[in-house]
């Protein structure tokens, strides 16, 4: 990860979005184009596309030089990526298969189980909580359509 | 004069009825506890908020996302006075003189200031806005397709480059926001844009879910493990929220300036409200006596930028509401809840929709005072909630999140859009991009792209129009200014690599 971190930041950011930008265009040019009187589809998308770039191309070119991102860099926090993440996705296939509690449930913990402060028994706890609060206000209490359990 | 007054007696009239009085409250009430809560500003507690908002009629939405954004923003003051903890940008400058104020036992009277200035600045940009939209909504019908393109285009550029940190990564996640903005059904020709055969896509993105993963997930992948936000041990009671006399004649200059400059800076489109607040804070230590009690614990440091932040967010409804250009993220999402509503913000809006305008008029009038009547015997609660670990926080947050997002469309989909965009925002985030801007131009994309194709049919594909008419060649003037401007401070910088006291404090 070191070899990560030592680069920089301007630099990665001009990579970034001229790949992005030339990805718009490409994709953009599948698109009727049109001429300026009568634009179709693609026009704006692409134009935005090549902006995008030249954008990107400015960034890179303008960097500076010694301005490589360390110091003020945080180190990687991929235990806190992966649960923030997890939470979200396990909430969208629980919410699919299992219904509102298991969904929210385990969405619940495994977020909580991100930060390293929280316990197993906290982030349970915790979860536990939002489940019961969450049934009642949306369920209960706003009668949203979201059946607590289902299975399939 | 006589009409404007008829109008706003007539606001009051639908603003105070009990249905939508109610939803006042409520959304002060529900803005001031998320703005307050450790890490959610005030852009996370409207789109945390906004889906609610999709289920009720059109004036109540609006009447309640303006006391969420009026509540949450006070909220953040709280955060950033006792906590030294900015939520919300515009509060970054508050926190210079609040947190030292707090740490001399003088936190309770920073937040009274901050009330009082808020009140006395919201006031000022109302009595701005009623008498300034009936000559807006005039000069706004002489807007053609080319006109409204071309200040479109001015709005977003000074959104993207006005703001903290570079212009040039400002000016990237614009046309990103517009290129999102793009994604789903071409409204003139009905071809499927960039939805890669997903035909959940073919509605466009979700404002909720685009909104919520760059100020919600985004924020959460970025502070998780990292930011030690520390809980405050503040004891803030009732009656320590009164200022004393020297400190209220000390705080009155600042706060009419600070009112003074936030007009000002309301008027242009785009200006957000940090800048506006920076600019305040710069006033009052140029002209200070002595400049050193600044960034000590000096009242004029919280009134003066408080008071700038709020005149000029009120102001800004004037361009967000006649010509349908946001001032800045907050307003872009008020934006594109109407939007969502039916409701075209532009020239029309206020005499198709009186109702909406004079309501919300009189609605800011009434949020202030419930802000006040609220948060007084509150305070106690608030600096309680103060104390919420981030790690409780944040995963009840993240359901709060889901669900709203699900209970927009039903859709388990919009909830993945959200952890993506949550990924995205991460990334951009990590190499130094605001995020505000995406909202803006994604918002504004639409909007510019329909102008700007109609403008170029009348104009039989002519770009010179945009120069040849001469309310547009006036706007695009001013565009080529504010590049040029941006150009020369580059330059210079490169050339003297020494900035300005400003310039210095936005680069923090």
């Amino acid at each position: 990860m070191r070899s990560l971190r030592r680069l920089n930041k301007d630099r990665v950011s001009g990579v970034v979005l001229l790949v992005l930008g030339l990805a718009i265009v490409l994709q953009g040019l599948e698109y009727r184009m049109g001429a300026l009187t009568r634009m179709g589809a693609g026009f704006v998308p692409v134009v935005l596309g090549i902006l995008l770039a030249l954008v990107g191309v400015a960034i890179f070119v303008t960097a500076e030089p010694g301005d490589f991102g360390t110091a003020k860099s945080m180190p990687t926090e991929w235990r806190g990526w992966l649960c923030v993440l997890g939470g979200v996705f396990a909430f969208v296939i629980l919410g699919q298969h299992g219904g509102l509690v298991p969904a929210t449930f385990i969405s619940v913990f495994i977020a909580a189980m991100g930060d390293r402060g929280n316990s197993v028994r906290n982030s349970a706890l915790l979860s536990a909580g939002i489940t019961i609060v969450g049934a009642l206000i949306f369920v209960y209490g706003l009668g949203m359509t979201f059946p607590l359990f289902t299975w399939g | 004069m006589g009409q404007a007054l008829h109008d706003l007696w007539y606001g009051f009239g639908v603003a105070l009825m009990p249905n939508h009085l109610m939803w006042s409250v409520f959304g002060v009430l529900l803005g001031n506890l998320i703005g307050v809560l450790p890490g959610m500003g005030a852009l996370t507690a409207i789109s945390m908020l906004l889906p609610l908002t999709y289920v009720i009629a059109p004036v109540p939405a609006i009447l309640m996302l303006a006391g969420i954004f009026y509540g949450s923003m006070y909220g953040g003051a709280i955060g950033a006075i006792l906590l030294n903890l900015p939520s919300h940008p515009p509060h970054a400058v508050t926190c210079i003189d609040g947190y030292p104020m707090t740490q001399k036992g003088r936190g309770g009277a920073a937040l009274g200031v901050t009330m009082m200035a808020s009140f006395f600045a919201a006031s000022v940009g109302i009595l701005i806005m009623i008498f300034m939209s009936p000559v807006l909504e005039v000069v706004a019908f002489k807007f053609g397709p080319t006109e409204i393109s071309a200040i479109m285009l001015l709005g977003l550029l000074a959104g993207a480059t006005m703001s903290r940190g570079s212009p040039l990564k400002g000016v990237a996640m614009t046309v990103f926001g517009l290129f999102v903005g793009t994604i789903g059904t071409d409204v003139i020709s009905g071809t499927q844009r960039y939805n890669f055969g997903i035909n959940e896509l073919s509605d466009g993105v979700d404002l909720a879910a685009l909104s919520l993963g760059l100020f919600g997930i985004a924020d959460f992948l970025v502070t998780i493990n990292r930011k030690v936000i520390k809980a405050s041990d503040a004891k803030v009671r009732m009656r320590d929220m009164r200022p004393t006399r020297e400190e209220l004649r000390q705080a009155f200059w600042p706060m009419l300036r600070g009112t003074a400059v936030g007009c000002l800076f309301g008027a242009m489109p785009g200006t957000g409200p940090t800048i506006t607040t920076f600019i305040a804070y710069a006033v009052e230590r140029k002209i200070a006596k002595d400049p050193s009690r600044f960034g000590k614990g000096a009242i004029e440091g919280v009134a003066a930028p408080e008071a700038a932040a709020h005149s000029k967010t009120q102001v800004d409804f004037i361009p967000t509401m006649s010509l349908g250009i946001p001032g800045d993220a907050v307003m872009a999402l008020l934006l594109g809840a109407l939007v969502i509503k039916g409701i075209q913000p532009g020239p029309q809006m206020i005499s198709e929709h009186p109702d909406i305008f004079w309501g919300l008029i009189a609605s800011f009038w009434i949020g202030n005072v419930l802000l006040i009547i609220l948060n007084v015997p509150l305070i106690g609660v608030w600096v309680k909630l103060l104390q919420v670990p981030y790690r409780l926080l944040y995963p009840s947050a993240l359901f709060f999140i889901c669900i709203g997002v699900y209970s927009t469309h039903n859709s388990l989909f919009d909830v993945a859009e959200v952890a993506a965009f949550g990924v995205v925002g991460a990334i951009f985030l990590a190499l130094d991009f605001p995020m505000a801007p995406v909202v803006l131009g994604y918002v504004l994309g639409p909007l510019l792209e329909e102008n700007f194709r109609r403008a170029m049919l009348l104009a039989r594909g002519n770009l010179a129009v945009y120069v040849t008419r001469p309310i547009a060649a006036w706007i695009i003037g001013a565009c080529a200014l504010l590049i040029a401007a941006q150009f020369y401070s580059y330059l210079r910088r490169v050339r003297v690599k020494r900035a300005l006291p400003v310039e210095e404090l936005m680069a923090e």
